[in-house]
């Protein structure tokens, strides 16, 4: 069996990537879903607040996935759903995607390019080292969200969340909505890293108090959840003596982080970002093995879908220039280096001669900048300054790159963030 | 004379915003603010805050047990938890389509709560 692109995955990019390389002209793509329907997380995120800026309206997360399924129905492009893909290879220059689902059985597929858009999962307890029992409840803020807005069950009546991200605010309110009583939100960080939006329409809508620099010290309960213990943290995040509090709960959920579900991309041997924990990316959203592409949570992990959806765009369509025999000679790459507050950019690199008129650079800041300013220098020499009022590590930026600025001598691309004149970091 | 502090939710920013109102709960004044989007916020915050509410409803003979509702435009804060009530006792059957109207007028607030989300009947 052979397609001209396979699409990993069904959720927002997956669904996204396919539609934009059917669009460029690829006949032949196949969506490859692991769950039993599309839309990926989507589903479970029964809150509104997705789509202000594809679709000037404010949608709940099923919504949203449904405008871009029907988009995929009409174009008539095919998922196969229940497939888990376990294993990717390239072998003599073909890309063979191994998957196994109730129907097929076990399948190899020749790919003439593959898509990543595996998503990303949270950050389990093991990755925590919390000490205490192994008592039944504790759940991660994602599973919770399932169980109550997919299988209707509520996982617990009283509830301490460990953790401020974004999905653990959502849930707090979630489950006090639907008669639990939520305790508190941990965070061991001194500000959390959910929205603001989310800090005030989730807990100080319902008096639900967030315990900064705080975290969860021990577990009590032999078959069950019976309490937590939470401690103040001091500024290198350890425990301080005295300050342990015990709470009363059956349920604990954890918010604490998600991480890019990169299994298969290791398997074929994709170049991982320790920044991002995705794949290396160049400007076309292709990973170091050819036509092996990226987009979504499996690049890098994203606040809003409307920026997934935009990306994955990006990667079907370069997916499919590259299928067609469209993509430019290479030329030369020119590395991005992210400069001053930046952690990273995606892509990591970029080559002039396959740039499109313009690139959306996407990148985060390490820390809060106040009166910001984003600076882009080509060979040392400015090409864009733009002010921020504000940037956080936990809302994604971008700069726009323009084809025109490269004539194809430049050697070095610097994305600088930082504080303009006068203004501060941290403040 | 009351005062209001409030957490501005228009940009990252977040500014502590302070609302004073006279005695028939007019805004008088609004500070703390560095833009006009945090005024705006702080007026309507402290005059009539309004939320969509989202939840789910029990489906029968859907392949799945539950549809997520949400109300079709905003409510007052204030009936949130009426409406949640309202939902709780709530049900359809199946087939369900996204939009179909679930509860009319919930709570009088003269909005509908809809289906978000298609659950097809059970084969």
């Amino acid at each position: 069996m052979r397609h001209d692109i396979v699409i990993i995955g069904g959720g927002p990019a997956g669904l996204a990537a396919a539609i934009s390389a059917r669009e460029a002209g690829v006949e032949d793509v196949l969506i490859l879903e692991r769950e039993q329907e599309l839309g990926g997380i989507l589903n479970q995120c029964i809150h509104n607040g997705f789509g202000l800026h594809t679709f000037q309206e404010e949608l709940t997360g099923p919504e949203y996935a449904a405008r871009y399924i029907e988009k995929a129905q009409a174009l008539g492009i095919p998922a196969q759903l229940g497939a888990t893909v376990i294993d990717l290879a390239r072998e003599d220059g073909v890309l063979t995607v191994t998957c196994v689902s109730r129907q097929a059985g076990l399948q190899c597929i020749q790919a003439g390019a593959v898509v990543l858009c595996m998503g990303c999962r949270e950050r389990p307890r093991g990755a925590l080292n919390i000490p205490g029992c192994r008592p039944a409840g504790i759940f991660s803020a994602g599973t919770a969200q399932r169980l109550v807005n997919r299988e209707g069950y509520l996982p617990g009546r009283k509830v301490v969340i460990l953790g401020s991200g974004d999905i653990g605010l959502i849930m707090a309110r979630r489950m006090t909505l639907e008669g639990a009583q939520v305790q508190c939100v941990a965070e061991i960080q001194p500000y959390s890293g959910g929205l603001k939006r989310n800090i005030v329409q989730c807990l100080d809508d319902y008096g639900i108090p967030l315990k900064l620099s705080h975290t969860v010290v021990d577990i009590r309960g032999k078959e069950r959840v019976e309490g937590v213990t939470i401690a103040a943290v001091d500024d290198r995040m350890q425990p301080i003596p005295g300050t342990e509090e015990d709470i009363p709960c059956d349920t604990l959920l954890l918010s604490v982080g998600l991480i890019p579900e990169n299994e298969l991309s290791r398997q074929i041997g994709v170049e991982i970002s320790p920044a991002t924990n995705g794949p290396r990316v160049n400007e076309s959203l292709e990973t170091s093995i050819p036509g092996v592409f990226a987009c979504g949570n499996v690049l890098h992990v994203h606040d809003l879908v409307d920026y997934v959806s935009e990306e994955a765009e990006q990667a079907g369509r370069n997916a499919a220039r590259a299928v067609l025999g469209q993509s430019a000679e290479t030329g030369r790459e020119i590395p991005l280096s992210p400069t001053g507050a930046i952690r990273y950019t995606v892509p990591a690199t970029l080559d002039p001669a396959r740039m499109q008129e313009t690139l959306t650079v996407r990148f985060r800041v390490k820390e809060t900048v106040k009166s910001g300013q984003i600076r882009v220098l080509l060979d040392g020499k400015e090409v864009l300054r733009r002010n921020r009022p504000i940037m956080a590590p936990g809302e994604m930026e971008q700069a726009v790159l323009k084809k025109e600025w490269f004539t194809g001598t430049e050697q070095t691309l610097e994305v600088w963030a930082g504080p303009r004149e006068g203004g501060n970091t941290n403040g | 004379m009351a005062e209001h502090e409030l957490t501005c939710i228009g940009c990252p920013l977040g500014c502590a915003l302070r609302v004073e109102t006279d005695d028939t709960g007019a805004v008088v004044r609004v500070t703390g603010n560095t833009c006009k989007r945090g005024e705006d916020y702080g007026r309507r915050e402290v005059t009539c805050p309004t939320r969509t509410v989202t939840s789910t409803v029990r489906v029968a003979g859907g392949k799945e047990p539950v549809v997520p509702v949400r109300t079709r435009t905003d409510i007052p804060k204030d009936r949130i938890f009426a409406c949640m009530e309202a939902v709780r006792q709530a049900h359809i059957a199946a087939p369900v389509s996204i939009g179909d109207v679930v509860l009319h007028n919930v709570c009088g607030t003269g909005v509908d709560v809809i289906a978000s989300k298609a659950v097809p009947a059970r084969e």
